[in-house]
């Protein structure tokens, strides 16, 4: 069954905006801000888990930062006498290896790498994961049963041993093209369960409404089903950005991905081959980057749990009526703008 | 048409997609394992002829014939459960990958039921017990445990109990000399031999499952069929069961299915670290040691696995939730 769709509507525009026509583009900018920044900032902040989570993150930040502008030593061996251990000489806080590298050196020099293809691996993999699941949610009949297929065939492939042969054949040493090849069917997983979630809104009256009223399929899609499955999309982007550390880390780790340069997972497979497993001496050597690898998803997966209060509208609203800085033209514009 | 029919006929299709994905990567991939080999063979000065032969035996691929000749060559390979010549160990990748499979789908499945009902567990109480102190706790601990990838609780297991208290052994799946028959020596060997792998791949599952668990249930207590049960005076246990449980349980049973992919994906990690001899290690040693028939062969073999883990439980999930064989959605 399916009904008359996309035909543009003349005359009068049912779904257009009063305010857009009233309003100055300052006061647009404005209330963008207020809207997409300030508030959603307000509530977040408010979370305790959310604080602590943006506080590790900066520190990463921060470290990207340093490491860009070259403000620490770059890690080289024999910088340093071996194996000097944690906080013992404040010129190297966090020890030496065996080499004589500087730990605090090695775990910076890689963070704007890491950070990068988290970034990446965690955009690639959502992105590509709402589209599909969206429109195979929304249109059902042959291009749901097409997609479907498709993601049922890379859901049948187990992530890590596909990534480790196309890792032999691509040689992936740009952060970007990693991110990208450790999530290449990470998206099939996530796509199939936000199309559960859509199948479940397709159903909903003002989805029927804004069909009959012949609301194309892609403003439908962005402005009924997507704020909707926000929530839900944000957490996984979370999920599928620590996804992408651990599969990194681990394949570094056991030494299946090409590398130039030290990273963390390459630090941890060094102190674990060259004899952090077998003496205590060098357990910092071993702690250090499972430290860092551990903090980074950590704080993200704190924002994750924090996140679920921007996206909750009735807990923003709440939010926001309270915080005595708003004035009252502001909230007059507001209320307006929900009826 | 029947959804069983439908699931079944799906199996060899997704084998065929798989081991054509396979043979593309072999053969297609720009700089691909069988050119590079092919190129080393002749720098060193093996005429031709002999490296096509050779090439031949050890994957069941002739360089010189058409692609398609090659694929279907593969293909009928395949299904003689022909995988190649393993160049490293120098014996059939069928017999390799025979000898390592049972390991890898043991670690998976005891290391995976005992995650979920764990978390379950954990769950079920934190949801029970909402906003209590064991409630705060365990939720801390299960975001925690969630920010450790398993391979470190593996490295961290391996460095206190294997290496520094030497309780546990640090790699191989049975003791030496001990005999592959059903004995108590023998099954004790492998429990001790599993016991520090399964631990560390269950242990960092376990929070988020927990969590999850914790979510639906919370959410399933609120339901009003949960009061109505209260109000018709069933027992406790009868709600805890029946009403809450069950229907709390159900969605986390669809994520299973996809965590049975991550997690018999992960075992490559898992098995490097203990040494532990499964599908994972060979696959890795295989990577090493540039034995790419071994290691197209493992890659084929877990997914393969993987196809039928998912198919199995697909099939439990049909008799959980009659919905599923309900038909297709309207087309809008």
């Amino acid at each position: 069954m399916s009904t008359e769709r996309d035909t543009p509507s003349e005359g009068i525009d049912w779904r257009s905006e009063t305010t857009d026509i009233e309003m100055s583009r300052r006061d647009q900018l404005r209330e963008l801000y207020e809207q997409k920044l300030y508030a959603p900032a307000v509530v977040a902040w408010s979370d305790r888990r959310t604080r602590l989570g943006i506080f590790i993150l900066s520190v990463y930040v921060f470290m990207a930062i340093v490491e860009v502008f070259g403000l620490w030593r770059d890690p080289s061996p024999n910088q340093a006498e071996r194996f000097i251990r944690p906080f013992e000489n404040l010129q190297y806080p966090l020890g030496t290896t065996q080499s004589g590298i500087d730990l605090l050196a090695l775990i910076i020099e890689s963070t704007p790498f890491i950070l990068l293809m988290v970034l990446t691996g965690g955009v690639w993999a959502t992105s590509l994961a709402v589209m599909v699941g969206t429109i195979s949610g929304y249109k059902g009949g042959t291009v749901d049963t097409v997609i479907t297929s498709i993601s049922d065939f890379f859901m049948a492939i187990p992530g890590l041993p596909l990534v480790i042969v196309l890792a032999i054949a691509l040689s992936p040493e740009n952060p970007i093209l990693l991110g990208i090849v450790l999530t290449i069917n990470y998206w099939a997983g996530l796509g199939r369960s936000i199309r559960s979630q859509v199948l479940s809104i397709r159903q909903q009256d003002y989805i029927e409404a804004s069909r009959t009223m012949g609301t194309g399929t892609g403003r439908i899609i962005r402005k009924d089903i997507l704020p909707n499955i926000m929530p839900y999309v944000m957490v996984n982007f979370v999920l599928a950005a620590r996804y992408t550390i651990f599969a990194s880390v681990g394949l570094y780790f056991i030494g299946v991905l090409p590398y130039s340069g030290q990273n963390w997972g390459v630090t941890l497979n060094n102190a674990y081959h060259q004899g952090g497993l077998f003496t205590m001496q060098a357990f910092h050597w071993l702690l250090v980057p499972i430290i860092a690898i551990v903090g980074l998803a950590f704080g993200l997966i704190l924002v994750s749990q924090g996140m679920d209060r921007i996206f909750n509208p009735r807990v923003r609203t709440r939010m926001t009526g309270e915080s005595e800085s708003e004035t009252v033209t502001e909230d007059e514009t507001s209320t307006t703008e929900m009826l | 048409m029947n959804y069983y029919l439908k699931r079944t006929a799906q199996i060899p299709l997704t084998i065929l997609a798989v081991a054509t994905l396979t043979f593309g990567l072999i053969r297609l991939l720009p700089g691909g394992p069988f050119t590079q080999l092919r190129l080393e063979l002749l720098q060193q000065g093996i005429p031709a002829d002999q490296v096509d032969a050779r090439i031949e035996t050890l994957q069941n691929i002739r360089p010189d014939a058409p692609l398609w000749q090659q694929y279907l060559d593969y293909l009928i390979g395949i299904t003689q459960l022909d995988f190649g010549q393993s160049i490293s160990l120098n014996q059939p990748v069928a017999e390799v990958v025979a000898q390592a499979l049972p390991w890898t789908v043991f670690l998976v499945v005891v290391s995976t039921v005992l995650m979920f009902i764990i978390g379950v567990l954990i769950g079920a109480l934190q949801a029970y017990w909402e906003g209590s102190k064991f409630d705060q706790i365990t939720s801390g601990g299960s975001i925690f445990l969630m920010s450790v990838p398993y391979y470190i609780f593996a490295v961290i297991f391996l460095f206190v109990l294997g290496y520094q208290l030497s309780l546990f052994p640090t790699g191989n799946a049975v003791a030496r000399g001990v005999e592959n028959t059903v004995s108590l020596a023998y099954i004790s060997s492998v429990l001790h031999h599993a016991a520090l792998p399964i631990i560390a791949f269950t242990i960092s599952g376990i929070g988020s499952t927990a969590l999850n668990m914790r979510g639906n249930g919370i959410q399933v207590l609120g339901e009003e069929y949960v009061e109505v049960a209260r109000l018709r005076g069933l027992s406790n246990n009868r709600i805890a069961t029946r009403y809450v449980a069950r229907n709390a349980i159900l969605p986390m049973y669809t994520s299973l299915l996809l965590l049975i992919g991550f997690r018999l994906g992960g075992t490559v990690v898992l098995e490097e670290i203990f040494s532990y001899p499964g599908l994972g290690n060979y696959m890795i040693q295989a990577v090493k040691a540039n034995d790419y028939p071994l290691m197209m062969g493992c890659f084929l073999v877990i997914t393969t696995t993987l196809v039928v883990a998912v198919y199995i439980a697909d099939l439990t999930y049909g008799l959980i939730d009659p919905r599923i064989s309900a038909g297709d959605s309207d087309e809008y």
